[in-house]
């Protein structure tokens, strides 16, 4: 019986299922949302750039310059002030849907929580960013983003005087024009670019360059919206006019129309509570981590791999402290721990080879599940078989639950993560009887643990150590890898392996038989 | 799935992501005033009066303080919260009640309050009263105003004239 994904879940996961079929699992725009939000930043920066260039950074040429870019030179500046509004809005898309999918597939809590947590800021600063964007353009929506930003400002029991003031007629100055310059193109894109680096802090092996395949479909896709529907203005702030009708950009200005119903304060209350909701959510309810991965120094050599492999930063290299003949040893902050075990699988010391009449010891192992553990029950599992084909089906505990594929011929084991694998284990497996062996686990792209999937195909691949040997027998081992909406689909893969394995049994009894005759004539 | 027709599909998901950046980067439109609507803004930065008057100290009280701090006069720092009330052809618009900010409720307060009002012609009083010694408004004012349509008419207070000012 498989487990209930719930519906939230499902749903994503038929969406992701859609963008795979579309774009393929190395460029589905949902397994590179973070990514994708880097790169309209840097479509951002560079627009931004050269919007600068032009822009006159005073009450009387803010408007008349911008104006000059969207029309008279609607060639470039145009298109390049039509690439900064939308790459802006697409970004503050995609991060919302980052938040939504690291939600849906319950990948906030735990040892997630600092991503989460440092996140939500961080959309705020995408957010203040934007509104001090629309304020430069020093239009009727640029009147009224700085009249309510500077009534917001003013309702804080900080601020003294009042901002909002300096908006009637005769009493601004270019003062505070130049300031909020400042802010939208130096201090502000700082601050987030200091905001992003605290988020992504606790992974390693950070992704922030979109594939090149994606990026180029979606600069196209934003060059010709920008050719279609350029980006314009209001007509120039009157500060002795209310404009009736805005035309606002919801994704940064949706706030403000509340300003109409509610005073400041409450809209801080609703923005704050929001906010501080949403950073809370890693603890409401948390999520248990496993016990965190243990050093057994008798076993490591400090050759570092563990630390490399980790994808969380959770492992680092320090000097020996046992006294033995190697330089380093690794240690394991348990604080940033995943429990994933893909270091287990990173270790040279987790060969199922090793200590073949008594407990495998490794150099990094998971206390809850370890290697010793695993060996025992592939083996268990392969000798309980009972039919013509013995397949081992070897699958992750964040992905499709594997036990309702078990039967007389196909034995199960889920570990944490296939990245846990060695890819000794799978040669064991082999020696110990299995006639194939099938990984599953999370989807391409989309692996629960971010490298497990990764580092197991390069692993296989020889690209990464510990590589599988060239003994194992690589005609029978299979990766297919599903969510917990394939289950049709790995059904019929396994199926389909079964066969093949079957045939290359059968053509190994044939072969088999044939050598047995030609000895037979050879002896007689 | 063959390239010819991923490609097509891809097309058609990038199409669907740039009609919605499109459309809610300015859609739907807000509508902040009726056509036929005009706003008045009071604003204006006002200190409030003492909530005591200043005392002249007595050559007796003067004598038990320290040297350095024998000022002639004892002027209690509190001032009183500044009230306003803004009168639309004789209907209260708004009213607004100012405590003065600092710790020791000694400083001047920003008063910023806007109310929507249909355009035309009315009659426009405004009354503030900065001295709880004081019963009723210590200022007050009224205005015709012709009020065109999406016009920000603003109410300004000149402390040092003392005087309303309706621009």
């Amino acid at each position: 019986m498989s487990k209930r994904v719930n519906p939230i879940k499902r749903s994503y996961l038929l969406l992701e299922d859609w963008f795979n079929v579309s774009f393929g699992p190395d460029w589905n725009p949902l397994y590179h949302l973070g990514t994708l939000a880097f790169f309209f930043f840097w479509v951002v920066l560079v627009s931004g750039i050269y919007l600068f260039i032009f822009f006159n950074t005073s009450i009387s040429g803010a408007y008349t310059s911008v104006e000059y870019l969207t029309h008279d030179q609607w060639y470039a500046g145009g298109i390049m002030r039509s690439l900064h509004r939308y790459a802006s809005d697409a970004a503050v898309v995609t991060i919302l849907l980052h938040m939504f999918r690291e939600f849906s597939l319950d990948r906030y809590r735990g040892f997630r929580w600092w991503s989460w947590l440092t996140g939500v800021p961080t959309l705020w600063f995408v957010i203040t960013l934007g509104i001090t964007g629309y304020w430069l353009v020093w239009d009727e929506l640029g009147l009224y983003v700085a009249v309510l930003s500077s009534q917001l400002m003013d309702s804080l029991p900080v601020m003294s005087g009042s901002m909002a003031r300096d908006f009637l007629a005769g009493q601004l100055t270019d003062r505070l024009f130049t300031l909020m310059g400042f802010l939208h193109l130096l201090g502000q894109p700082i601050l987030l670019m200091f905001a992003l680096w605290i988020h992504v802090k606790r992974l390693s092996h950070v992704e922030v360059s979109a594939p090149r395949g994606l990026a180029v479909g979606s600069f196209i896709a934003l060059l010709v919206l920008s050719l279609l529907a350029p980006a314009t203005s209001h007509g120039p702030a009157d500060l002795s006019r209310v404009p009736a009708v805005l035309n606002l950009d919801w994704f940064y200005l949706n706030v403000y129309p509340l300003l109409d119903k509610w005073t400041a304060g409450e809209v801080w209350i609703l923005t704050t509570s929001v906010t501080l909701l949403l950073m809370l959510m890693p603890w409401l309810p948390p999520k248990k981590t496993g016990a965190a991965a243990e050093v057994h120094l008798d076993n490591c050599n400090g050759c570092g791999q563990c630390a490399e492999d980790c994808p969380f930063d959770a492992i680092s290299i320090q000097a020996r402290t046992d006294g033995a003949r190697w330089d380093h040893e690794v240690v394991v902050n348990p604080n940033q721990c995943a429990a994933c075990g893909i270091c287990v699988g990173s270790c040279h010391s987790s060969n199922p080879f090793r200590h073949a009449q008594k407990t495998l010891e490794t150099g990094i192992d998971m206390p809850q599940f370890p290697i010793d553990e695993v060996r025992t029950r592939t083996e268990t599992a392969l000798a309980a078989l009972t039919g013509d084909t013995r397949i081992i089906l070897f699958g992750c505990d964040n992905a499709i639950d594997i036990e309702q594929f078990q039967s007389q011929d196909v034995a199960v084991l889920s570990l944490f993560c296939t990245g846990m694998i060695p890819p000794t284990l799978v040669e064991y497996a082999q020696r110990k009887g299995a006639d194939g062996v099938f990984i599953t686990g999370c989807r391409t792209g989309d692996c629960y643990y971010r490298l497990g999937n990764a580092w197991l195909d390069q692993r296989f691949e020889g690209k990464r150590k510990p590589a599988l040997r060239q003994r194992a027998k690589r005609d029978r081992i299979t990766i297919y890898r599903a969510a917990e909406t394939d289950t049709a689909r790995l059904r019929r893969k396994l199926a389909e392996f079964q066969r093949d394995i079957a045939a290359r049994k059968q053509a190994d009894v044939d072969a088999g038989s044939t050598t047995d005759k030609a000895q037979e004539v050879s002896d007689a | 799935m063959p390239d010819f027709l991923r490609y097509p599909l891809q097309v058609l998901n990038y199409s669907l992501f740039m009609l919605l950046v499109w459309y809610f980067s300015a859609a739907p439109p807000y509508a902040q005033l009726q056509p036929d609507q005009a706003v008045i803004t009071v604003a204006f930065a006002h200190a409030g009066e003492r909530i005591e008057e200043c005392r002249k100290l007595s050559q007796k009280e003067l004598a038990s303080l320290p040297p350095n701090m024998r000022a002639p006069m004892d002027c209690p720092r509190e001032r009183s919260p500044v009230t306003v009330h803004l009168l639309l052809d004789g209907k209260l618009l708004l009213e607004e009640v100012a405590r003065a900010p600092g710790l020791y409720s000694d400083l001047g307060v920003d008063i910023y309050r806007t109310a929507k009002v249909p355009a035309g012609k009315h009659t426009l009083s405004v009354e503030m009263n900065d001295n709880v010694r004081v019963e009723g408004p210590t200022f007050s004012h009224e205005e015709e105003i012709d009020l065109k349509p999406t016009q920000l008419l603003v109410v300004d207070f000149n402390s040092d004239t003392g005087k309303f000012v309706i621009k």
